[in-house]
């Protein structure tokens, strides 16, 4: 069932399909919303839209969703530290940054989100994943989970299967967590390894850990099952009715400027703008002719872009000229694979027309683009 | 006490101390609790310190992580300040006072404690702090995307997006009457209001965006199927009219644009144009078409341009030549290399398709297809984008006729080919029958080329395209 307004809700109970049980406590209400998408930026987006636009004084929220194949970063995170960013364009799984804090994940369909919404002032988050592992329990009582002082949520004490961050503003907070199911393991664990040498950041960097899949201790069990489990038990704890009312993350009418807050979450300067300052030291070993060089760079970046540039080429190697012209280039524009090879591609056309100079500058080239 | 005390202005001008802690500690116990706190004592530019307030759970300290302000930024209550992180959990600390940003008492990454003052404001002498009424009425909106609205009122009910309808359209809420439970009003009471006054139905979201549904996917090699027919509407973009100039540095594709057409700007041009009537390439295309797909491959009408040229350069080797910078040389390339120009979101790339001479035209159709992909997907290597000798440009996919292309060095030759339209030609017997016609604009290096090479080459290319079959015979 899908709401026309999801606002009106909240304000004209006789009107609504929604069952009047929602309305039966004023102290304990709760509203259950599932995504019909499963795109993280429109998932993403929601949650931006219900925390800055839902009051939730008398009602608390309760949102479910997954999504296809994508890595998800905390906000003050970066993605090069995190994640094989080369490995994520090879097998286009996209890249968001949330705006929540924690670590890095990895969601695909065999993965669900629990987002719990309430004022600030209610912010609890061992609560709400007491209340995961009761509704988990009450599926499958032979389950062995527990919650960890760390937030996470561990089954057979090993394992950890659920992840936890949250958003404090200045009225309302969330806190969502993931819930492994049946997730690809090994994309998981592939995608999750960065191969960037020689990063030096203070963004927050993420805990590894051996992770299980539910489904592996129990076949049986679905992603629909586990949602179906949580929504039953919020709904008993806020004595409101199991009933899971369907939103649709495109839908203007129903939440007015989600679309701009979709979009936002896409751009560049968010998903790799905002990474904190970073700085790379590193030696490109470059195979030329019957010998291997060692080239030592050093690159700072901010906000995406790279602030200073510092390429140790012997000397000659490339005309003078053309190396001041390269690290020019290079300052100001975005660390970035497809930014950087258009400018050094570019630069190739203004200077002398010398194969021995072109296959040393597509040589330096590749290699510092497979810094990115 | 605290009231009494700041009421009296000569009793400040006795405050010596820099920093003047306005409330009484009392009163801050009570500071997150805004609503039963008025806050109409601050005034006369005094220096408040603002502290961090509690984030809950026991949580003492936090990470400083980044500041959306600096010293001497105005802010307005409820601004975002700076973005903190404890644990997991990111927090974003909105000002509760108007005034200027007059210190930062963390930098980023720095642990900050709560309880003890992360800025300094300089409160506005003449605002003060907008008691909880006021703010309810007409709520400050920020230039961020999260504009914190849950604003509890006591006289006017709304909820923030009813609020905002209602100041897009500066309306009073005390004049709207409100139809909701406790007399909220509803957005259904303000588009009420306001068709009463303008007599028409208003759209629920004023700022209802047109989403542009030309995709960039009419890259130019992949002329759609019937060129003739699907001409690409031009959408005009939402403009936002804000009234102030923006202005912003040039990176990225931009630069590498400004790069190469400057130094473009230093080979003297000379165009040629003329028509070629494709009719029976279109039919041609349609034939060969599903062969292709069967082996999975898209087939536009590049391929068939692409290897034409490549025949016509070999008859006319100059065009695929390179003029060093000094003027002394000219280098003839063997591979005759042929760039395809592709729009792409960042801006136009040229990728190339290596080696046409001995490509079939079916293996250009892949590697056009790999290229676009590639180049849709952002992820062209400097081996696509480098090496080029010769350039076609299929400007037709998004319109027009003729151009004047501009040559990209080192080359010395580029083409532009308009849209095919379907006009009215005679034939050998003087009968007018419908033909398919394309414009091409050629531009050349006036240094190296003359006009009559360039004529003799596009009259050899257009043979070529004109009477597909004659391909037949030259093909190696």
């Amino acid at each position: 069932m899908v709401l026309h307004s999801l606002k009106n809700c909240l304000w004209l109970p006789c009107v609504l399909r929604t069952p009047k049980a929602c309305f039966r406590s004023t102290a304990s209400g709760g509203l259950i919303i599932q995504s019909v998408s499963n795109d993280i930026y429109q998932n993403l987006a929601v949650e931006d839209w219900i925390h800055d636009h839902m009051d939730l004084e008398k009602r608390q929220v309760l949102f479910l969703w997954r999504n296809s194949p994508a890595v998800v970063i905390g906000r003050h995170q970066n993605p090069w530290q995190e994640c094989n960013l080369r490995l994520l364009r090879q097998k286009n799984i996209k890249l968001a940054r949330r705006r929540s804090g924690g670590g890095t994940v990895y969601h695909d369909l065999g993965n669900i989100n629990l987002t719990f919404f309430t004022t600030r002032k209610k912010y609890e988050r061992m609560e709400n994943l007491k209340l995961v592992v009761k509704a988990l329990k009450a599926l499958r009582p032979q389950l062995d989970v527990h919650v960890t002082d760390r937030f996470d949520i561990l089954l057979d004490r090993q394992y950890k299967i659920s992840g936890t961050a949250a958003k404090l503003g200045r009225t309302s907070a969330y806190h969502h967590c993931t819930l492994l199911c049946n997730a690809d393991k090994f994309v998981l664990s592939s995608v999750l390894k960065s191969p960037y040498k020689g990063l030096k950041s203070n963004a927050t960097p993420s805990t590894p850990a051996s992770v299980k899949n539910l489904f592996e201790e129990d076949p049986s069990l679905t992603p629909e099952m586990l949602l179906d489990a949580i929504a039953k038990e919020y709904a008993m704890q806020h004595q409101i009715d199991h009933h899971i009312t369907l939103i649709n993350p495109s839908d203007e009418t129903l939440l007015p400027g989600i679309n701009n807050k979709t979009k936002e979450l896409q751009t560049w300067e968010w998903v790799y703008g905002k990474t904190p300052k970073f700085s790379i030291s590193t030696c490109l070993n470059m195979a030329y002719k019957d010998s291997v060089l060692d080239v030592k760079v050093n690159m700072d970046v901010k906000h995406g872009r790279i602030e200073v540039c510092n390429i140790d080429l012997p000397e000659q190697w490339l005309p003078p000229g053309l190396y001041s012209k390269l690290v020019k280039s290079l300052t100001g524009s975005k660390f970035c694979p497809n930014e950087t090879t258009m400018l050094v591609t570019t630069l190739l056309r203004v200077c002398p027309q010398d194969d021995e100079l072109h296959s040393r500058w597509s040589l330096l080239c590749e290699n510092m683009i497979m810094l990115m | 006490v605290c009231i009494h005390r700041v009421r009296s202005c000569s009793s400040i001008r006795f405050i010596k101390s820099k920093y003047v802690c306005v409330f009484d500690k009392s009163a801050l116990k009570f500071s997150h609790q805004q609503r039963l706190f008025r806050a109409s004592a601050v005034s006369c530019g005094q220096i408040v310190q603002f502290k961090l307030s509690d984030i809950g759970e026991g949580i003492t300290e936090v990470t400083v992580k980044e500041w959306y302000i600096k010293e001497g930024d105005s802010v307005s209550q409820f601004d975002s300040i700076c973005e903190v992180q404890s644990d997991k959990a990111s927090v974003t600390i909105t000002s509760r006072y108007d005034g200027v940003i007059r210190k930062l008492h963390y930098s980023i990454d720095e642990i900050a404690f709560v309880g003890k003052p992360l800025v300094d404001i300089e409160i506005d002498a003449s605002k003060g702090v907008a008691p909880e009424e006021d703010v309810v009425e007409t709520p400050p909106m920020s230039h961020e995307e999260h504009t914190h609205q849950e604003i509890k009122g006591h006289k006017t009910l709304a909820t923030p997006a009813v609020r905002r309808l209602a100041m897009e359209n500066n309306i009073k809420l005390s004049e709207v009457v409100g139809t909701g439970k406790d007399n909220r009003i509803l957005k259904e009471d303000i588009l009420n209001y306001l068709a009463k006054q303008t007599g028409a139905i208003l759209p629920p979201s004023p700022k209802a965006e047109i989403v542009p549904p030309l995709r960039k996917t009419e890259t130019v090699p992949a002329a759609p199927k019937d060129k003739a027919h699907k001409i690409p509407v031009p959408v005009s973009r939402p403009v936002a009219f804000s009234g102030k100039d923006k202005t912003e540095p040039v990176t990225g594709f931009q630069k590498a644009m400004v790069k190469t057409m400057s130094a473009a700007l230093k080979i003297p041009h000379f165009g040629y144009c003329d028509e070629i009537d494709l009719t029976q390439l279109v039919q041609l295309r349609e034939e060969l078409k599903p062969l292709a797909e069967i082996r999975g491959v898209k087939l536009s009408f590049m391929p068939f341009f692409i290897k034409a040229a490549s025949l016509g350069l070999l008859q006319y080797p100059i065009l695929n030549a390179s003029l060093d910078e000094n003027c002394q040389n000219v280098t003839y390339k063997a591979s005759h290399n042929i760039g395809v120009a592709m729009d792409t979101e960042q801006g136009l790339i040229v990728p190339n398709v290596k080696n046409v001479q001995v490509c079939s035209v079916f293996d250009i159709a892949v590697e056009l297809n790999r290229l676009q992909s590639l180049g849709s997907a952002g992820q062209l290597g400097t081996s696509d984008l480098t090496g080029g000798t010769f350039t076609l440009s299929n400007i037709g996919t998004i319109g027009g006729t003729y151009a004047k292309p501009v040559i990209l060095p080192p080359e010395v030759a580029i083409g532009a080919l308009g849209k095919i339209q379907v006009l009215p030609r005679f034939n050998g017997k003087g009968e007018v029958f419908k033909a398919q016609i394309m414009n091409v604009s050629w531009s050349a290096d006036h240094r190296i080329i003359d006009g009559a090479t360039m004529a003799r080459f596009s009259n050899l290319w257009k043979s070529y395209l004109e009477n597909p079959a004659s391909m037949l015979l030259d093909l190696k």
